[in-house]
């Protein structure tokens, strides 16, 4: 049964969504989580709090603000009636859930890497640029090796996260085709036990195992997280 | 001077995102408060939309702060003690259950609330009395106490307090209750104040779990988002702010409290 075309499909799908949304958080909130971190200014504390405020919005709250910004009477469609004359609705696709994981993903990124930031030593970027090193060059080879053990187990939690999501996929529509939908389709409208039961093994083993490897790796790297 | 033109690009950056995380949660206040969110904000002003939210919905409210209450107290119970043990023991099993605790993270609340409806659905009236969701949600929220209380016991000198009271003739009952906890009260509230919000938030086993008499705030949520018009669905998320986002403000403060302890 689990082999059946429908179902790898889906899970294939949710996959590729998952580590999309996993990277794209990654760069979105490692650049704004080093900035915070490291720069002083006027605000700065409340743009951290207004930042995280979202880490804990539940999946169905989160589907509501997709539908907001993209839904039929939303802020996109109503900028693309103004500027090409047609309304822009993605929130009932799955671009809609990749900006609803990334909605709850940023938050979780931005925290991570503010508090490895910390733990950082600044001293490795002075003599990197007092060796000459450029702007990039110090960020590829020095602040990126440095997090890396930060990003990769928040990574780790992005992905588990954004595999498991039912509430956000729920609210923008049950036509969906990922995995968590799919398992309660299977369990609600054709009420086989068996195969939804099969479905959250195998989310639930691919999710930990990541899980699991990430929490290895980072912790042979040698890095105390 | 480049180092300023870099600035303000990350600024810039960073205003961004944060415009990307309240700009529809700004909508979403604006249109639970707009009388007809179609025409916009011309329309005026109005209390109605949350009136009618209230009428409809007020027993959902009730229903979840109940929930996350005793969903508090009961991880509160099982939780402090089993990170005590956990951070005591410090051998090779309970290494793995820590392991173990990852998993209501991997593991996606749907499957969680089909293993609990296949195992206990059967017993006619706890499947239809909120304790069933109650199970739910402390299987769901208890690593999230766990954990912290776990991080502070590990921190501080506690087997020096410990032998100190033990050596003045405390039992590890009273050991426990007077020298333990209090000192991870930090650690406990961080963790009670997470499990509370996530309780009051949580969907995903939730909307498996629930039944027509037994309808949490999310359920009532989803419920609104699918049938009501969008000005009941904002002032009813208008509510659920209203209720969530005083605790993650004292949720923050205790973590920076927390951290800032850990440095000194």
């Amino acid at each position: 049964m689990l082999s059946s075309a429908q179902y790898l499909g889906s899970l294939g799908q949710t996959l590729v969504l998952a580590v999309v949304v996993t990277l794209v958080a990654l760069v979105i909130g490692g650049i704004s989580g080093v900035f915070l971190a490291r720069q002083q200014f006027f605000g700065r504390s409340a743009l951290v709090a207004l930042l995280t405020f979202p880490l804990a919005f539940p999946g169905v709250v989160v589907g509501f603000l997709v539908i907001l910004l993209a839904g039929r009477q939303g802020l996109f469609a109503a900028l693309g009636m103004q500027l090409a004359g047609e309304r822009w609705i993605f929130a009932y696709s799955l671009a809609g859930l990749f900006v609803g994981y990334l909605y709850f993903s940023i938050p979780r990124v931005i925290l991570t890497v503010m508090a490895a930031c910390e733990s950082l030593d600044r001293s490795l970027e002075e003599a990197a640029h007092s060796l000459g090193a450029g702007h990039w060059r110090v960020v590829c080879d020095v602040i990126v090796p440095g997090l890396a053990p930060a990003l990769a187990s928040c990574g780790a939690i992005c992905f588990a996260t954004s595999m498991g999501a039912f509430g956000t996929a729920f609210t923008l529509g049950t036509r969906l085709n990922v995995t968590p939908v799919a398992i309660y389709n299977v369990f609600t409208n054709y009420a086989n036990f068996a195969v939804a039961a099969a479905l959250s093994v195998v989310l639930g083993a691919v999710t930990w195992a990541v899980l699991l490897l990430t929490r290895r790796l980072v912790k042979n790297s040698g890095t105390v997280l | 001077m480049k180092r300023s033109s870099l600035f303000v690009v990350q600024l810039l950056f960073t205003l961004l995102v944060c415009a990307f995380m309240l700009v529809p949660v700004v909508m979403s206040l604006l249109a639970g408060l707009t009388r007809n969110f179609f025409v916009g904000l011309s329309s005026g002003l109005t209390f109605d939309w949350l009136v009618q939210v209230w009428q409809a919905y007020s027993s959902t409210v009730w229903l979840s702060l109940q929930l996350a209450l005793a969903c508090a107290v009961c991880v509160c119970v099982i939780g402090v003690p089993a990170a005590y043990a956990l951070v005591r023991m410090n051998n090779r099993f309970s290494r793995a259950f820590e392991e173990l605790m990852v998993l209501p993270v991997a593991m996606p609340g749907l499957a969680s609330a089909l293993a609990l409806l296949l195992t206990y659905g059967q017993f006619g009236s706890f499947r239809s009395s909120w304790l069933f969701i109650l199970v739910g949600h402390v299987l769901f929220t208890l690593p999230f106490l766990v954990r912290p209380v776990m991080a502070v016991m590990q921190r501080q000198q506690l087997p020096v307090l410990e032998e100190a009271a033990a050596s003045l003739g405390a039992g590890p009952v009273k050991r426990f209750f007077s020298v333990v906890v209090p000192n991870c009260r930090a650690g406990i509230l961080a963790g009670v104040l997470m499990v509370v919000t996530l309780s009051l938030g949580e969907f995903n086993l939730t909307w498996m779990l629930h039944t027509p008499m037994t309808k949490t705030l999310p359920v009532g949520l989803a419920d609104s988002y699918a049938s009501a018009r969008l000005e009941i669905a904002s002032a009813y998320t208008l509510i659920f702010l209203l209720m969530i986002v005083p605790l993650l403000i004292a949720l923050q403060a205790i973590s920076a409290r927390l951290s800032r302890g850990e440095r000194r």
